[in-house]
């Protein structure tokens, strides 16, 4: 494995492994010194073209965990804001001896096309519409924590499914593993390819779609990418789409409540089950640290790395 | 065609065990603030029928730890990727404590080198003691086990496999060598 780009083009057992690594690597974070010296001498890049903070400081921190030096470069105030192109940042970081690079873009591709111009490993933190592949992976070491498994599970993915790389890694990943998933949202904001999918239901009406499902992944509206007209308004999207008690009734009684963050408090969920003991968002985070030292060292550590 | 030979069955192997946990009894004057941690894989039954044997001695079953020490190695760089365990190590079960390595075979001694690093970011034990099953020379790093169930002079090419029931389904280990006349 030279790269992580995305969860679609993994097979079942390769996303199996990385979650089992992800899985042992997970007790890093109780430890009194969390600085192991696996990838002393390894210096990775942060290259986040798009506002991220969670993810940026997971992957910095599992990055230091791990004893990799780490870069973090954003556009403002760097020679991108000079014109320069992306591949020549990247051709220059490489010069200085970097050894992967963590990529995020709003353009879907990015990642794909500069891991084909570069040799070192190419993290994809999530690029555009298209994945957001650890993001994925935490989800479901998250689940198989919840439930002891994610074969035969029901899972909703409720929200904006058109705007979501995470719904997509989701998705893949879930399909893979052998879960059936729901796709709950409103007309407007879910794509019509996702209908044709095996092992996936689509529906507009969220008490159909939270009939009998194990999991609930709740996305976050993302109004910077809402280019209008989508929604009728927030408070109407709250009243059809929003996790509430009362919908949370629809799904099994020991349905696990997840969300990818940052919420919005009141809109696409309610801050009663954000913080009850069904809501398994704090465990997510946590998951995402260990899933990213998973990745950084199964892309980085060993000698034949195919 | 590999040549194999016998050196521990599992009666010599039980026997093994239950000396080393007499001499872990005594060197340390019984088992008060000990903790053995077991090197995966095959360290971990080991070091469990170690303190089960304790237990029978002293009334009192130390606790058991789980190192897997992929995180710590030195030459990963030189080697396929290969997945690393859970290790599971509680802080206060090594601060102070006397810690006991448990392995099945000591060679260069560069995995308890690796070991030792990773226990020692849990905490600061009072003392490492290690305990092996087989010790067959030819180390790299000056590094000696406390506790040997045999020693084996070997020589490099030479492959020593410790067998344990939780694992393969037996007890036994055996040394094995290239026959002579084998194709390369």
């Amino acid at each position: 494995m030279k790269d992580l780009l995305t969860l679609e083009h993994l097979s079942a057992q390769d996303i199996e492994e990385l979650l089992d690594l992800s899985e042992n690597l997970g007790e890093i974070v109780d430890r009194p010194i969390k600085k192991l010296p696996t990838l002393r001498g390894k210096a990775v890049v942060n290259l986040f073209f798009e506002p991220s903070t969670r993810t940026r400081n997971s992957f910095e921190l599992a990055a230091k965990y791990l004893s990799a030096d780490v870069i973090n470069v954003q556009p403002s105030g760097s020679s991108v804001e000079k014109g320069e192109t992306l591949w020549d940042t990247a051709d220059n970081l490489v010069q200085m001896g970097i050894d992967a690079a963590i990529i995020r873009h709003k353009v879907s591709g990015v990642p794909q096309q500069l891991a084909q111009m570069v040799s070192i490993p190419i993290i994809n933190a999530g690029d555009g519409m298209h994945e957001h592949p650890t993001q994925g992976l935490l989800d479901m070491l998250t689940l198989r924590q919840a439930k002891g498994r994610i074969d035969g599970l029901r899972v909703a993915i409720v929200g904006d499914i058109l705007h979501s790389r995470v719904a997509r890694s989701d998705i893949w990943a879930l399909r893979a593993l052998g879960a059936d998933v729901v796709l709950i949202g409103p007309p407007s904001l879910m794509p019509d390819s996702f209908r044709q999918l095996s092992h996936v239901t689509v529906t507009t009406d969220l008490k159909e779609g939270l009939q009998g499902v194990d999991a609930i992944q709740v996305l976050r509206l993302q109004k910077e990418r809402q280019t209008g007209g989508d929604i009728p308004s927030l408070w109407e999207y709250r009243a059809r789409w929003g996790v509430t008690a009362h919908s949370l009734q629809w799904a099994k009684p020991d349905a696990i409540i997840m969300h990818p963050g940052p919420q919005n408090r009141g809109v696409e969920i309610d801050s009663d089950i954000l913080d009850s003991s069904r809501s398994w968002v704090g465990r997510q985070v946590r998951n995402g640290l260990a899933v990213r030292m998973a990745v950084l060292f199964r892309l980085l550590g060993g000698a034949h790395n195919e | 065609m590999k040549n194999q030979a016998l050196l521990l069955d599992a009666d010599a192997i039980r026997r093994a065990l239950m000396r080393i946990a007499h001499e872990i009894v005594e060197r340390n004057h019984g088992v008060a603030n000990m903790t053995l941690v077991g090197i995966r894989r095959r360290g971990v039954p080991l070091a469990h029928r170690i303190a089960a044997n304790i237990g029978t001695i002293e009334g009192e079953v130390p606790p058991v730890g789980v190192l897997d020490i992929g995180l710590y190695r030195d030459d990963w760089e030189q080697r396929p990727f290969s997945n690393v365990d859970a290790t599971s190590l509680a802080p206060n079960r090594i601060n102070g404590q006397v810690v006991v390595l448990v392995d099945d075979v000591l060679f260069t001694g560069r995995t308890i080198r690796a070991a030792m690093d990773a226990v020692s970011d849990f905490g600061r034990p009072k003392a490492i003691q290690l305990a092996v099953l087989i010790d067959r020379g030819h180390r790299e790093l000056p590094i000696r086990a406390d506790y040997v169930g045999k020693n084996v002079p070997t020589a490099r090419a030479e492959r020593v496999y410790v067998k344990v029931q939780e694992v393969d389904g037996m007890d036994q280990a055996y040394l094995e060598r290239d026959g002579k006349g084998e194709d390369a």
